[in-house]
């Protein structure tokens, strides 16, 4: 039945409900699309006329950051990937109730702690005299001269894996705990060890919903400035900061979007390759 | 392991499991609740220098320095809960009617309309900061807090009208034709019966925003900076200047509501309203 408006008249459901999405839809329009279209035609903006410049400019300036970023991204996911199946995997097939406890308990606190939050304690925890080798020392397991500062890319991939992981591991294990458990206890009563029973059984019935998780993790992870501006600004760093640089040292927006043109493709080519792999998978 | 399973579960050896579980629980310990320690250490350091392992005086002065009137830390506190308060009120104005919509009412393409929200947290973000920051600058919104709330809510607006959405799609809509029957306005029964019936879900993508406000830092550091100071500003010149106490108090306060909210979400995030989300 027709909706009807506080002042009386019939009005289209559908013309209704396209006037109550409007507004919301217009700020995404104005305040994310319209930007994103400018950041693309502006990376072949060469003072006024239209050209490669930018790109030129920035492959010479800038191939050892791309290749830097894609590395670090890539790995963290892989990292991230490992640590979630691991997790949502003791979490269901683990059989002592108070273990599965204590690692449910356990392994969510970094999700909601801010990229900056995380950038600033990982700064203080990894440095060459931080908490973690001084913890290693007075265990015995490091001495002074051996500490070394892992505030460069290893710091990168680690607080990436440490605030990514706990959002894809609860994805995977509430996909994880959806599964038909009959198959599960099937393959347990053959004898089928507990590593089996994930790689085999558990982890390809929910490929999908671990691979959305580490798409939006690495698209997350590519647009991060926070971290390598906190961790290590030094070359070579990420896209991301070399962005921040352009724009704030130089004023050079040309090749800052050139830059952020680069990670579009490189974050949309990984969405391609999903979508690839489940289209042939459906056909 | 296997042995805890089998009939033998009462096997002694079972417990030697607890040799591996402890090492491996107890080393993911030190790396989730290390960092944070050793941040809590810091907000009380007063002397803390190389090669010591802990602080050598303990003390609340860099508090007193944050919470001084001229501290600068007010400041970018007020901007910070201002631009958060803002952002949720201009987005649930918005996500509310676009939620119920979305939830009740015949769309077109109702898949793409909420797939569109999806697109800010979708696409590395930076470079559209960059732009954003050029358009304001020419209208005169660069370094100003509705700039740096507009900013917020086009990044917040997924979680608000998608837990919206669902909000209102997990509410009997037989309940409002009920008030219609006996003579109320749509308005009215929106007003009287939905609204209130969807009100912790809204309370949640409330939250969500808040905080997805207040903890955002590229944005507010291309668009606010350097005019409308905010924390996590405040917290990347400090920690830059070296100033390791007022950083680290700086993340404690962005820190703390991350934490009490992820205690509290299953509270106003009921599962019918999750297992809704983005449907």
């Amino acid at each position: 039945m027709p909706i009807i408006p506080p002042n009386g008249r019939t009005m289209p459901k559908r013309f209704l409900g396209l006037l109550l999405v409007l507004p919301a839809l217009a700020v995404i329009a104005f305040l994310f699309i319209l930007p994103l279209i400018m950041s693309a035609v502006g990376a072949f903006q060469v003072e006024g006329t239209f050209g490669w410049g930018n790109f030129t400019k920035t492959f010479d300036l800038y191939t050892k950051d791309i290749i830097f970023t894609v590395m670090i991204v890539s790995l963290s996911t892989v990292l991230i990937g490992i640590a979630s199946i691991a997790i949502g995997g003791y979490l269901t097939l683990g059989e002592h109730p108070v273990a599965v406890a204590i690692l449910r308990w356990l392994y969510r606190w970094p999700m909601f702690i801010p990229f900056i939050v995380v950038g600033q304690i990982l700064r203080t925890f990894l440095s060459k005299n931080g908490m973690m080798n001084n913890t290693f020392i007075n265990l015995g397991l490091l001495t002074p001269l051996d500490a070394v500062s892992f505030l460069d890319w290893r710091g990168i991939v680690i607080a990436f894996v440490w605030k990514q992981t706990p959002f894809v591991a609860l994805l995977v294990a509430g996909a994880m705990a959806s599964i038909n458990r009959d198959t599960i206890e099937a393959a347990r009563n053959l004898g089928a060890s507990r590593l089996r029973l994930l790689l085999e059984i558990v982890v390809p019935q929910v490929a999908m919903t671990l691979t959305v998780g580490l798409i939006l993790s690495f698209v997350t992870m590519m647009s991060v400035l926070s971290v390598p501006l906190m961790i290590n600004a030094q070359s070579p760093t990420m896209l991301t900061a070399d962005i921040a640089f352009r724009v704030n040292s130089y004023g050079d927006y040309g090749v800052a979007n050139a830059l952020g043109l680069i990670s579009l493709v490189l974050a949309a080519s990984v969405a391609w390759i999903y979508l690839r792999a489940s289209l042939k998978e459906r056909a | 392991m296997i042995a805890a399973h089998n009939p033998a579960a009462r096997n002694p050896l079972a417990a030697l499991w607890w040799v591996p579980r402890g090492i491996i629980f107890g080393l993911m310990a030190f790396f989730i609740f290390g960092p944070l320690f050793n941040l809590l250490l810091w907000t009380v350091a007063e002397k803390w220098y190389f090669p010591h392992s802990l602080p050598l005086e303990y003390g609340f002065s860099s508090w007193a320095r944050v919470f001084a009137p001229r501290g600068g830390a007010m400041e970018s506190l007020t901007n910070s809960l201002v631009v958060a308060l803002l952002t949720v009120v201009v987005s649930l104005l918005l996500a509310i009617p676009a939620g119920y919509a979305l939830a009740r009412l015949k769309l077109p393409f109702r898949g793409l309309i909420l797939l569109a929200f999806l697109i800010p947290q979708a696409f590395p973000n930076l470079t559209v900061y960059v732009n954003v920051a050029r358009i304001f600058y020419e209208i005169r919104l660069n370094g100003t807090i509705p700039g740096v709330v507009l900013v917020h809510v086009s990044h917040g607006l997924v979680y608000a009208v998608w837990i919206a959405t669902a909000a209102f799609s997990a509410i009997d809509a037989e309940l409002e034709q009920a008030a219609r029957n006996i003579g109320a306005g749509a308005f009215r029964a929106f007003l009287d019966v939905t609204l209130p019936l969807a009100a912790p879900g809204l309370m949640a993508s409330a939250i969500f925003v808040f905080l997805e406000s207040l903890d955002e830092f590229t944005g507010s550091y291309f668009v606010g900076a350097p005019d409308v100071n905010m924390l996590p500003l405040l917290l990347y010149t400090t920690a830059a200047g070296g100033n390791y106490q007022i950083a680290s108090i700086t993340a404690l306060l962005l820190l703390v509501p991350s934490l009490v909210f992820m205690l509290i979400v299953e509270r106003f995030l009921k599962a019918d309203v999750l297992s809704r989300v983005g449907h």
